[in-house]
């Protein structure tokens, strides 16, 4: 029954972030600085992560190539069809569940604990466009980390291949280059925009509607983190049946 | 004036405020008392529209609050000011800014007239140097202070006050709720003051609601309320030793 509920009052709130709008000089100053917050924010991380997780990725594949009639190029083929496919969208999506939905359920939580949430009712403003709203455009740049996420990760293992003396510059450039199918690059990015609605507004409601005080605070964002990450990991598993499967 | 006819709430059964009938009068500070979980921020919150109802109705100067519609209930809030028990000031805003934000989301004010305004209000409630401040940089009562100028920007006709006083020193104390009777009689609003502070009550209760387990317990003038013969009033008035004590010596005075 609880789902239900859950299900129902998410859906109301959705509904009601695209109601009665915030003015846009004062919108787009929130909008602003949920960029900043959200995404500019996360660039350091993600790019740190990517690179090296990107290393690894070639290093693993490189060491299981014990079959000398097996090419090189297939690290560089490997690296760049785990990081572009799954690493990138989904692996930091997750990530960003933990950095980015925490920093978001923790503070709408902490409005709700201190009243501020409250107070912005008394006046007469819609609350959850205030509130949510910006935080979904925000994300709507979430493409752009990924974009990033992609370069760094593949970047990330060319270095280790070749410094780590696994193949040469030719082959693994030849590598990523090997039977590319664009259409793997728009199923990356409508995946990232599914995921990025769903990293805006679960921990935002997560946030919004907790009850409580401190303690639940830290308790919302951790159930905030599992949530955003299994939906997302169930949407993965259903566009990429959708899309990759004929 | 707001006029509150058989006002009743309930949370998953148990009933919270039970028949609630009262009016707070325009120009006066009314307080809303009773032991903590006697319904008093519930019923202040139901007025404020914040948690809905059962049965019953409110009105805000004749007008129904329940017959009204988004955009009627958007007006209303516009004539509110509310303190909030912990002053609910925006944790990421200067003082100054939380202050404008009220007037920034509602009028279509320039950022210097909203400046001036703002200005105007800092001024009235004391606070001084403090406008760049973040409210974390502000001590209990001088957040209190941008709270209660935040409340009153939008020259609202209505003021709310849930716990003034709490977490601050009795001087401290004394001199918001001076502020806000102030406040009251010079902007001619309704205000309606939850507490259990007993000073509040004698220095600046006009009228006084006693609530007692969700149901009226007694309302009065803060005069009557010191004197009265209802004994569940009179134990809670009367139930620090202070106030005993000042009892005892009122009574001794009045006998010799």
């Amino acid at each position: 029954m609880r789902v239900f509920r859950n299900i129902g009052t998410y859906s109301i709130m959705i509904g009601k972030v695209f109601g009665r709008f915030t003015r846009w000089s004062v919108m787009k100053g929130l909008i602003i600085k949920e960029i900043d917050s959200l995404i500019i924010g996360s660039i350091g991380i993600v790019s740190f992560i990517s690179f090296f997780v990107g290393g690894v990725v070639a290093i693993q594949t490189a060491l299981n190539l014990n079959n000398p009639l097996l090419p090189k190029n297939l690290i560089g083929f490997a690296t760049r069809q785990s990081v572009i496919l799954e690493f990138a969208p989904t692996f930091i999506s997750v990530i960003m569940a933990g950095k980015v939905g925490s920093f978001i359920t923790s503070s709408l939580g902490t409005m709700r604990v201190t009243e501020q949430i409250d107070a912005l009712k008394v006046m007469g403003i819609n609350t959850y466009n205030y509130l949510i709203f910006p935080k979904i455009v925000a994300l709507l740049l979430y493409p752009f980390i990924i974009t990033i996420s992609m370069f760094l990760g593949i970047f990330g293992g060319y270095v280790a291949s070749i410094y780590g003396g696994f193949c040469s510059s030719a082959d693994f450039i030849e590598g990523i280059q090997l039977d590319f199918i664009p259409f793997h690059i728009s199923y990356a990015f409508i995946k990232t925009a599914f995921f990025a609605f769903i990293l805006a507004t679960i921990p935002s409601y997560h946030g919004y509607f907790l009850k409580g005080g401190a303690l639940e605070v830290g308790k919302a964002s951790t159930t905030s983190f599992v949530w955003t990450s299994v939906l997302i990991i169930v949407t993965n598993y259903i566009i990429t049946q959708l899309l990759l499967t004929s | 004036m707001i006029t509150i006819k058989n006002l009743n709430k309930t949370f998953a059964g148990a009933v919270v405020l039970n028949d609630i009938s009262t009016e707070f009068e325009n120009g006066k500070t009314n307080l809303i008392i009773g032991q903590s979980g006697s319904g008093k921020t519930v019923l202040l919150k139901c007025i404020l529209g914040l948690f809905g109802i059962d049965s019953g109705e409110i009105f805000f100067d004749k007008k129904s609050f329940q017959k009204m519609n988004i955009k009627q209930r958007s007006v209303i809030r516009q004539e509110i000011g509310m303190v909030f028990q912990g002053s609910a000031l925006f944790d990421s805003m200067t003082v100054e800014e939380n202050i404008m934000f009220p007037m920034q989301m509602l009028t279509q004010k320039g950022f210097e007239e909203m400046q001036v305004r703002a200005n105007q209000v800092i001024e009235r409630v004391n606070l001084v140097n403090a406008n760049k401040k973040l409210p974390s940089e502000l001590s209990g009562g001088m957040q209190k202070r941008v709270a209660i100028a935040r409340a009153i920007v939008m020259n609202p006709k209505y003021l709310f006050c849930d716990e003034p006083n709490s977490g601050l020193d009795p001087k401290t104390s004394t001199i918001i709720d001076n502020l806000i009777q102030e406040i009251t009689e010079e902007y001619e609003i309704t205000t309606i003051i939850n507490t259990h502070d007993m000073n509040s009550v004698m220095e600046i209760g006009e009228k006084v609601l006693f609530l007692e387990n969700g149901n009226k317990g007694w309302e009065g003038s803060n005069k009557e309320v010191f004197n009265t013969d209802n004994q569940t009033v009179s134990n809670f008035i009367y139930s620090s030793n202070l106030f005993k004590k000042v009892r005892k010596v009122y009574r001794n005075e009045n006998d010799n």
